[in-house]
């Protein structure tokens, strides 16, 4: 049968849409001249100058910070959901699992603008800390399905193993269940990690003056003006996140192996 | 421990914080819309309709009309984008299959505001595209690529093509593709088995792409802002600066309980459509 060639032509199309601007702009960010449409020769001038900007610092470490502590709290948080929703078939798991599923659907600037709200009634000064807690609020529902869907192939033979070997509940799940089911929890940390680095809407609206983070950053850096530092500071920004990307990979296939 | 004591207790964690700081602010939204405006930012005492009738502002049913025709138009050519590319997905070898998997989830990955950014640099004014464009006698001199309904359109569809693509190449991975030849065997062209064999056996994995496409869509900010124009504003602009420019909250809540009323249907669909089909659940994991 002979094939048409609409998909494969489409696929390539779309790969190309994909990926042309982010390599456009990868590739101006070591251009020496100050304007796009000219070549001004290979430079690194563009990453000097962000180096010698003080509020950037600022930035990559309040994002470090809220990333860090979001990632550890909701991890937790969402990994218990993942067991709640997993070993039980309650009316409360089904109210859990649309509170743990909305999140997920739900507009981000309904969040960003819901929680300021929230915080100005409960007079929580807006900073790192509102920041902080709205990361955990969208990264818990995210992790809860990454962890959900690698409990789902678990094999839960092994526990009833363990238990008839004589192992307590909190033998087996620290040594079982804890150890066979790191790599998804892992991945689910990394998706929260990489969410709440690149979270911009959510952010802008709970972070107050204070509380820049690296994206925040970037948005008002085009707003006032766009410079080639900024190039070059979102191809930083991009290799984290590419490195992020490999590092999860790496576990995902750790896993089949 | 008994059974229903050890459930609520891994369960409360998550049950407490996404009840705080999700479902009790999105309520609070919903009734700050009822309030009336001090004048410096604040709420003033006591309930009104003043605040919704407010939303008859003239400039409003435009703005609302926008941003729904605009959602409902990227949602259809992402589908219509996503169908063909899914379907080669689905046919082509497993390795290939892995390698476009993984090409079509990493834009999702790199920061959305660097992505518009990438586009609000290539569509620059001093941009090579422009100056091509312009050599080749394509546009006129005084012709601009960004800040236009066209190129917000554009980065919209951009963004989220690939949470089209997820759940419609998912769906198209479990058809039986010898269906399609059955179809053509027994005189069917390849064009009518496409779409009376395939297009219906992919249909829930469409009916997913939709909704991740319109409801974020629906909610968009960031992309008018950034590439668009006056003429080209959303909901989701007019909600923050009705927040960060003239302080005026009850009114940003309005506009957000409005928002909420667009999205509540195709919301009600995916939440509790969802129970049974587990597709949608499948896109956001296909999407780890």
């Amino acid at each position: 049968m002979k094939r048409s060639r609409i998909p494969l032509l489409t696929t390539l199309a779309l790969l190309l849409f994909f990926y042309v601007p982010i390599i456009v702009l990868v590739i101006d960010s070591f251009n020496g001249s100050r304007f796009a449409g000219t070549w001004g020769g290979f430079s690194v001038k563009w990453y000097a100058k962000l180096l010698q900007e003080r509020e950037i610092w600022q930035a990559v470490r309040n994002s470090m910070v809220v990333a860090v502590a979001a990632t550890f709290c909701s991890t937790v948080i969402g990994t218990c959901a993942a067991f709640a929703l997993h070993s039980f078939d309650t009316r409360l798991q089904r109210v859990h699992n649309m509170l743990i599923y909305t999140p997920l659907v739900v507009p981000e600037i309904l969040m960003g603008i819901s929680l300021l709200l929230l915080f100005i009634g409960l007079k929580i000064p807006l900073g790192l800390f509102t920041v902080f807690l709205a990361h955990v609020t969208f990264c818990i529902s995210y992790v809860a399905m990454v962890v959900l869907a690698r409990l789902q192939d678990f094999d839960f033979t092994l526990v009833e193993a363990a238990q008839d070997l004589g192992a307590s509940n909190w033998i087996c799940l620290r040594r079982i269940v804890l150890p066979l089911l790191a790599p998804g929890i892992l991945a689910g940390a990394l998706l929260a990690f990489t969410l709440s680095l690149d979270d911009f809407v959510i952010t802008f609206f709970v972070a107050g003056p204070g509380a820049t983070t690296l994206p925040v950053l970037v948005y008002s850096m085009i707003k006032h003006g766009a410079t080639p530092v900024i190039n070059a500071l979102s191809t930083l920004l991009l290799a984290v996140t590419f490195a992020v990307v490999v590092i999860a990979q790496r576990l995902a296939q750790e896993k089949h192996t | 421990m008994s059974r229903r004591w050890r459930e609520i207790s891994v369960s409360l964690p998550s049950l407490l914080w996404l009840t705080l700081l999700f479902l009790i602010p999105t309520v609070l939204v919903l009734a700050m819309a009822f309030k009336p405006s001090d004048g410096y930012g604040g709420m003033g005492p006591g309930w009104t309709l003043e605040t919704i009738r407010s939303l008859r502002n003239p400039s409003y049913p435009a703005i609302i009309g926008r941003t729904l025709g605009l959602s409902l138009l990227t949602t259809l050519l992402c589908v219509v984008l996503a169908v063909p590319m899914g379907y080669y997905m689905a046919r082509t070898q497993r390795i290939w299959r892995q390698t476009l998997v993984l090409l079509t989830v990493v834009p999702f990955w790199i920061c959305f505001v660097v992505r518009v950014f990438a586009w609000k640099h290539l569509l620059h004014p001093d941009g090579f595209i422009r100056h091509g464009l312009l050599a080749l006698g394509l546009i006129a001199p005084d012709t601009m690529l960004l800040y236009t309904t066209g190129t917000v359109m554009l980065v919209l569809v951009y963004s989220h093509l690939p949470f089209a693509i997820l759940p419609i190449f998912a769906a198209a991975e479990k058809f039986d593709f010898q269906l399609m030849e059955a179809a053509m065997d027994l005189g069917a062209t390849r064009w009518r088995a496409f779409t009376h064999v395939f297009l219906p056996g992919i249909a829930r994995g469409i009916g997913t792409a939709v909704l991740v496409v319109l409801i974020p869509a629906l909610g968009s900010y960031v992309i008018p802002d950034m590439v668009g124009g006056t003429e080209s504003e959303m909901i989701g602009n007019k909600i923050a600066q009705r927040t960060f420019g003239d302080r005026n909250l009850p009114h940003a809540c309005a506009l957000a309980a409005l928002l909420t009323v667009a999205v509540l249907g195709p919301l009600m669909v995916m939440v509790f459509g969802k129970g049974r089909s587990g597709t949608a659940e499948k896109s956001v994991g296909g999407v780890v």
